[in-house]
């Protein structure tokens, strides 16, 4: 098999890996104004993915560097395309980061205040964006015969675009929510329960009207059989998630949202297949995998380099969920010196 | 000069990755210098048992978590800006340049932000042994990702392990390890490490002697203060001896670069080096200069009488080789940049040196000496920046040397409109959080090692007290 095949899989699997990871770091952050009664609570759920949300960020910038070094058509074309998306995104991932580290550097209530709202904001932004910039993907966009994006930010602000944004925004809350009840005790444990039912409601409609949008943009695909698997798929282990949730089994629930996640992931690169990022305007127009990727040496190197460092990425990445395995509580918190 | 001259999306991309970038490096030396200085410190306090390398280790890592949040998360800016502005360039070097770009990301940044969680967060959770290699680790990952994003930045400045292919328009890589072994990434990562190294060092020095003027934690902070002094200099010499064989590749590798640095225009043996000089403003014509003789030959070709290429027989050169066109960089950027950086290393080494004679046997300075060793800190800083500013500004006008001009690299499909609205923001945030993280890092280190944790009993340190709660 071709190698840019392959590589069109790994590059799905750092995203995959992204959304799953940094997905709830997002809804944490997002989680604060509805879960956060008042500052030990908040630092609670900042504390819950204090120790891994750096390197959950960092599937984000391999998953960029892996695109870049594979494709690097798709790379330019997308990046440079979604340029005041991703400048959103950028910045919204900066305030987010530094809010974690430069909030419990001072201790004064505005201080910690300006801090809350920005890693609120710079959750919810890159939450949105990266469904209105996937959805418009498999969607396909107006490009020139050179592969340059011909639009411009409000090309992507459309019907199908924004509710791709809604459902990864709904999703990734969610998936936030269910971690903070399998991360915490007592009665913040309880409330994300509680939270998690309700934005889980909300999550399959919104996530159920996208799935079967995208099943019918993709009727006529050669493999629509798969992508129709996949976005069952998706939806059975979403519903699934509601109901650990609402009989209180929250490993489970993460579980299998984390599932929802993948599936969901996989059901658009299902329909981008064999596509990179088709053209709206002009099939000619458009990349694919072949047109797209690097050359048979670079793939091959690339091939050793990550089958050689994945086990081991996964390898410590789990032992350091291992280690941080504990819930935190409202008194650990509160008696620590930080 | 009108609005859309003003908004011209090469000039605006090109002030864009210039100032993110700089701003960037404004937390890459101190992060992989501090790291390992750090990482030492730790070392000692776990082998030694003494109290006073435990706070430091303390005090130094709390002013490298803070500056290393600033360094990560401009750092995806700086992954994301090629593609966003530079896309026709991505195009052309992504099948060479993506490889190590994903090998950092796969090798050493998640080495890097996996084991510095650990570190944060592990004091109580991991053995004292245990908890010591996860800093070790994040130090390798740092010192790791410096060495293939340098290799990357030296495919740039010196290609080699390519091939073009026309067809595609493109070139392609057809051997790594030439890649990762051209010379210029071979000289320049010891280069950067050995600076980063100094500058971090020059922080401790500052700190401590801040402390000392007061007469506090003095036990303590006469251990810093020499530490950081004999770290700073080892951090100068090795630069020094890093940044003549730098000088010795960049001649063979883009000459133009080393005739610009010393605005040379004839080709030269027994080549001069003026410390200082007055010219024309465009530094044809030199009204008024100071000299050391044969140290330009001397610097190009380590012998006294070498002979030095000039701009004009470069440029005449480059003429033949590349068509009509300019090949020389703004000349009086590369000549200043070239000397500043030098001078500032030079001064900041010196400082360090005369503290610790100042220091020696217990001696105490003068406060104004100890205001001296407080502001020199930002030398090293500064030393690395225009640095930097020399090598980048002496590539122009290539984005790669030879192979692809720096105006034909640029997004065609990104408006100047779109490249001021993400200048503007930039600079908004970056500007932002420069002050937010210099008054923290300042607090940080005016208010000193944590003494409430300072159990008198070093065999019964609480560890719970120590790891971060966010």
């Amino acid at each position: 098999m071709d190698l840019s095949y392959l590589w069109f899989f790994i590059v799905g699997f750092f995203f995959v890996g992204y959304f799953v990871l940094d997905g709830f770091d997002f809804g944490v952050g997002m989680s604060l104004p509805f879960l956060g009664k008042d500052d030990t609570d908040r630092r609670v759920l900042i504390n819950t993915i204090g120790p891994v949300w750096d390197m959950n960020e960092t599937w984000l910038i391999v998953a960029g560097a892996a695109m870049f070094a594979a494709f690097p058509e798709w790379y330019a074309s997308m990046f440079s395309g979604f340029y005041l998306a991703l400048l959103l995104i950028l910045v919204a991932l900066i305030l987010r980061g530094v809010s974690f580290e430069y909030r419990h550097q001072n201790k004064g209530r505005e201080w910690t205040k300006w801090f809350d709202r920005m890693i609120f904001v710079g959750s919810v932004v890159p939450a949105l964006l990266w469904g209105v910039a996937f959805a418009n993907l498999i969607q396909g966009v107006p490009m020139d015969a050179d592969n340059n994006f011909t639009g411009t930010l409000f090309t992507l602000l459309n019907p199908y675009g924004i509710l791709g944004g809604l459902t990864t925004l709904m999703l990734f809350f969610t998936h936030g929510v269910v971690f903070v009840s399998l991360k915490t005790t007592g009665d913040m444990r309880d409330r994300a329960q509680l939270l998690a039912r309700k934005a889980g409601a909300i999550t399959v409609l919104v996530a159920a009207t996208f799935l079967g949008w995208t099943i019918f943009q993709h009727l006529d695909s050669p493999h629509a059989w798969l992508i129709i698997a996949l976005a069952l798929a998706a939806a059975v282990a979403l519903i699934a998630s509601w109901l650990f949730n609402a009989v209180g089994r929250e490993g489970l629930a993460f579980a299998t949202i984390a599932l929802t996640i993948v599936l969901a992931v996989a059901t658009i690169l299902s329909a981008l297949f064999p596509n990179v990022m088709p053209a709206s305007n002009n099939p000619a127009n458009g990349l694919t995998i072949e047109s797209a990727s690097s050359t048979p040496y670079t793939l091959n190197l690339m091939t050793w380099v990550a089958g050689l460092a994945l086990p081991l990425i996964l390898g410590y990445q789990t032992w350091t969920y291992w280690v941080f395995r504990k819930r935190i509580t409202r008194e650990a918190i509160l008696t620590s010196a930080h | 000069m009108n609005v859309g001259e003003l908004l011209d999306p090469l000039l605006l991309s090109r002030w864009q990755f210039g100032l993110t970038t700089l701003y960037h490096f404004l937390f890459i030396p101190l992060t992989i210098g501090m790291v390992l200085l750090v990482a030492i410190l730790q070392t000692a306090w776990v082998r030694t048992g003494k109290l006073k390398y435990l706070h430091l280790t303390r005090l130094f890592g709390k002013i490298f978590l803070i500056n290393f949040a600033m360094g990560v998360v401009t750092g995806i800016v700086q992954e994301f800006q090629f593609g966003m502005n530079w896309s026709d360039y991505s195009r052309f070097v992504g099948d060479v340049f993506g490889a190590p770009l994903a090998m950092e990301g796969l090798l050493a940044f998640f080495f890097e932000a996996t084991f510095i969680g650990l570190w944060i967060f592990g004091w109580d959770k991991l053995s004292p042994k245990l908890h010591l290699a996860t800093i070790w680790a994040t130090a390798f990952g740092s010192v790791l990702s410096a060495y293939f994003i340098l290799a990357a930045n030296a495919f740039m400045q010196n290609p080699v392990g390519y091939e073009i292919n026309e067809a595609k328009g493109r070139a392609e890589l057809t051997d790594i390890g030439a890649v990762l072994t051209n010379p210029v990434a071979v000289t320049q990562f010891p280069h950067t490490i050995f600076a980063s190294i100094m500058f971090a060092a020059t922080v401790m020095v500052a700190v401590a002697a801040y402390h000392l003027s007061r007469k506090r934690h003095e036990g303590t902070m006469r251990t810093a203060l020499k530490f950081g002094s004999f770290a700073s200099m080892f951090g100068f010499a090795g630069s020094a001896i890093s940044g003549d064989q730098l000088g010795l590749v960049m001649v063979q590798t883009q000459p133009m670069k080393m005739a610009a640095a010393e605005a040379l225009y004839k080709t030269t043996e027994n080549a001069s080096f003026s410390i200082f000089s007055l010219g024309t403003p465009d530094g044809a014509h030199e009204i008024f200069s100071i000299r050391i003789p044969y140290l330009l030959s001397f610097l190009s070709t380590h012998t006294f009488t070498g002979e030095v290429e000039g701009i004009n027989d470069l440029q005449a050169q480059y003429v033949q080789d590349y068509g009509p066109g300019d090949y020389s960089p703004i000349i009086w950027i590369t000549y200043w940049s070239f000397r500043w950086m030098i001078a500032l290393g030079g001064l900041g080494a010196l400082v360090s040196l005369a503290g610790l004679w100042l220091t020696r046997k217990g001696k105490d300075p003068k406060p104004w000496q100890w205001k001296v060793a407080i502001w020199s800190a930002p030398l090293p800083l500064m030393a690395a920046l225009v640095g930097w500013i020399f090598t980048e500004m002496g590539r122009q006008p290539w984005i790669v040397f030879g192979l692809m001009k720096t105006e034909d690299g640029v997004s065609p499909n990104v408006t100047g409109l779109t490249v001021a609205i993400s200048l503007l923001a930039f600079t908004l945030v970056y500007g932002t959080l420069a002050v937010v993280e210099f008054k923290l890092i300042k607090k940080a280190a005016m208010f000193g090692p944590d003494e409430w944790e300072n159990h008198d009993d070093p065999e019964n340190v609480d560890h719970s007290k120590l790891a971060t709660v966010y």
